[in-house]
């Protein structure tokens, strides 16, 4: 995917704008951080970011989306359901192939949690949980990254590992973030949002986290 | 307190009943009720497991039948629930669950004869009606995000596959396991119109006067439904479900002229088939309406009415049995037996045994769905009442029950009542078939005389009927914001 336009983007709920007017531009290669003080609209902006690219992006969403009753393996593995025909994931459902097996603990080994691959979802810690909608936006392996505070659950060293990932595997993202400083280590621009406007949209490397302060 | 609208609908209802009492017939008609009813208990406590042998076959028959049954419905009723959204699918589904299994019962054994088939499709039809509406609640209560999150072109199986059913899996589990229990006990009864489970050997013993055979046919039922989680484990499941087919028993081959027969001829109102005309249909509907379904609908109403009052009134009564907020374990356990013993013997069973014992009347059926379902709603409530924490210094003994649990599980006991409404008058119309003139008297006078035509007819009214009620309680429920969860 070779970025992509974004204009006149507006959201309302019952009738109060929450989002917009507003234009955004993503080239091929940035890697935005969206940030601001919680409830300005930057969770909308992603689920509109992702309505406008028909859902061909890796999403992490706050709420993480993980079918509770399965285990990981199958939580992981839903981000490539549309490549196999019915047959064959109806019986990884059942009993999985030793190929996607092996994928999915080499991408949970990387987010130190091989261990857990057969454990339902729902008896996990909410950090556990977070990094499962990782692994699963990281296994779908589209262009482009879409993630609302993929790392809010996750203590230090864990949040830099996973940003890490991010930044490794995917050469487009808006990432929705309250961590100034990663947003700063991680991004190469930085996009702030203040009551549904456009407020900051600055390359990464010319701010300071003083610069983005009064966003809060 | 009449300001609450729960108080005020409890009372309106209240007022029903009372007028209802009025034109009722009730009366205790045989000469000597209390010897009979002490010959029962007698029975009971007396009971013989091994004067017949068709005992542990009846046993044997009524598990199969309630397994094929409940397996066949949950299948159909999973794959209506995929298309509950279509508004016919749903009307059908209404349809089909407003018709008690005894009165598929009878339709089939017009056609199908004595054949196993038609035993198994009495309980599997309903039941899928019943399974489509609660699979698809289920369904539509899952939450829609993974489903969301999936990448487009992924086909519709797999993402219903993945991303739907695991969530609902258990909550599917536990409601069918649930329903296999509502099954043996319409199983059990199927014997009452010559199927060969348990009904028909306790109606045997019964009219013989065999009160110590009846006791151990209902002991047994009892145990056979309090250790259901102990035989029934999830990896035994395709064992009974591929087994129970081989145990239904020979029954009457099906002769298939009586099939097409049924269809072209028998059900066809006999104005049409004398070619009477339209005129002599309009005459026919109108003389079956006044003569037949009208009294029909007017006894079961009124006996509806009661019999839902009387419901709340045992419920009431009946939940500090088992409550933790009154008396000690011993007592509790004695509550908890008493309540399964309620809750496990079909209206059915208990109205026919009353009957017997009381002579025809209303009251034996009035009796019969009150201790029944109030021992239903009275363990459903009586559980929540377990779960309120009081506070240290909170008043004990009538006081406790009137101003602590009773406000407190008022609205969802109300909620259970008005959910079982629809249960109630489905019963009450079925009760009929015992000889209480409600619509199944006259729904089984038809048969008797051959008039399937008028049966149909009947049926029909009888659905109808059973629909508008439970169009009524949700409106009600919906009113008063009663929430609830399915019971059977």
């Amino acid at each position: 995917m070779s970025g992509f336009d974004l204009t006149g983007l507006t959201a309302s709920f019952g009738g109060e704008r929450v989002i917009g007017p507003l234009s955004l531009s993503i080239r091929e290669g940035d890697r935005v951080a969206l940030v601001g003080r919680s409830g300005a609209g930057k969770s909308t902006l992603i689920s509109l970011i992702h309505q406008q690219v028909k859902g061909q992006s890796s999403l992490v969403p706050q709420n993480l989306g993980l079918v509770n009753a399965l285990p990981v393996f199958h939580n992981v593995y839903m981000g490539r359901l549309d490549e196999h025909a019915t047959w064959y994931n109806t019986l990884t459902l059942i009993r999985p192939f030793a190929k996607d097996t092996r994928d999915v603990k080499a991408l949970l080994a990387e987010l130190a949690m091989p261990e857990k691959i057969w454990i339902p979802a729902a008896s996990l810690s909410g950090g556990q949980r977070q990094r499962i909608a990782v692994a699963r936006a990281l296994y779908r392996n589209s262009d482009l990254l879409l993630a609302d505070e993929p790392i809010s659950a996750l203590d230090g060293p864990m949040a830099h590992l996973v940003m890490k990932l991010l930044k490794e595997r995917f050469r487009t993202s808006v990432i929705a973030l309250h961590d100034v400083e990663l947003a700063l280590a991680y991004c190469t621009r930085i996009v702030g949002i203040q009551d549904g406007q456009i407020a900051l949209d600055e390359p990464s490397d010319k701010l300071t986290p003083a610069d983005i302060m009064p966003l809060y | 307190m009449l300001s609450s609208p729960t108080v005020r609908t409890s009372l309106i209802f209240t007022a029903i009943a009372v007028v209802s009492l009025v034109f009722a017939d009730i009366a205790v008609t045989s000469a000597n009720p209390w010897k009979d009813l002490g010959r029962f208990f007698l029975g009971i406590i007396t009971p013989d497991f091994f004067s017949t042998e068709g005992l542990a076959t009846a046993l044997l028959r009524t598990v199969a039948f309630a397994f094929v049954g409940v397996a066949l419905g949950s299948v159909g009723g999973f794959l209506l629930a995929l298309a509950y959204r279509a508004y016919p699918v749903r009307i059908f589904c209404a349809f089909i669950r407003a018709i008690h299994e005894l009165f598929w019962a009878l339709i089939f054994l017009q056609f199908f004869g004595f054949h196993p088939l038609t035993g198994v499709l009495a309980i599997a039809i309903p039941y899928a009606g019943i399974f489509a509406k609660v699979y698809s609640e289920i369904l539509e209560e899952a939450d829609p995000e993974p489903g969301r999150l999936l990448p487009p072109g992924t086909g519709v199986i797999s993402a219903f596959l993945f991303a739907r059913i695991p969530d609902c899996w258990v909550q599917m589990r536990t409601y069918t396991a649930y329903r296999l229990e509502c099954g043996l006990r319409s199983s059990a009864i199927l014997g009452f119109v010559g199927l060969p489970t348990l009904g028909f050997y306790l109606e045997s013993a019964f009219s013989q006067g065999h009160y110590s055979d009846a006791g151990a046919m209902l002991i047994l039922f009892y145990v056979l439904i309090a250790t259901l989680p102990l035989w029934v484990k999830p990896k035994l499941l395709p064992v009974y479900i591929l087994g129970a087919p081989f145990f239904l028993g020979e029954g009457m081959p099906i002769v298939w002229g009586n099939v097409t027969r049924f269809f072209t001829q028998d059900i066809v109102p006999s104005p049409l088939k004398n070619e009477e005309g339209w005129a002599g249909m309009g005459s026919w509907l109108g003389e079956l309406f006044v003569d037949q379904a009208l009294p029909g609908i007017w006894n079961t109403v009124i006996l509806t009415q009661i019999a839902l009052v009387a419901t709340g009134i045992i419920a009431l009564l009946a939940f500090p049995l088992i409550s933790t907020h009154f008396g000690g374990p011993a007592r509790r356990t004695g509550g908890h037996v008493f309540l399964v013993i309620l809750r496990s013997t079909p209206e059915y069973i208990l109205a026919y045994i009353l009957l017997q014992l009381w002579g025809p009347s209303m009251l034996p059926a009035v009796v019969a769905l009150a201790l029944h379902n109030g021992g239903i709603i009275g363990h459903l409530i009586g559980r929540q009442s377990s779960s309120i924490a009081l506070r240290p210094d909170a008043p004990s003994g009538l006081d406790r029950y009137t101003y602590e649990l009773v406000p407190r599980i008022y609205r969802s006991f109300l909620a259970f009542l008005f959910y079982r409404w629809e249960i109630i008058m489905r019963e009450t119309a079925i009760l009929g078939i015992l000889g209480i003139y409600t619509l199944g008297f006259y729904v089984d006078s038809a048969i008797q005389n051959i008039q399937f035509d008028k049966a149909m007819v009947l049926i029909l009214i009888t659905a109808s009927l059973n629909i508008g009620v439970d169009i009524l309680g949700r409106f009600i429920r919906r009113k008063l914001a009663l929430q609830t969860m399915p019971t059977c």
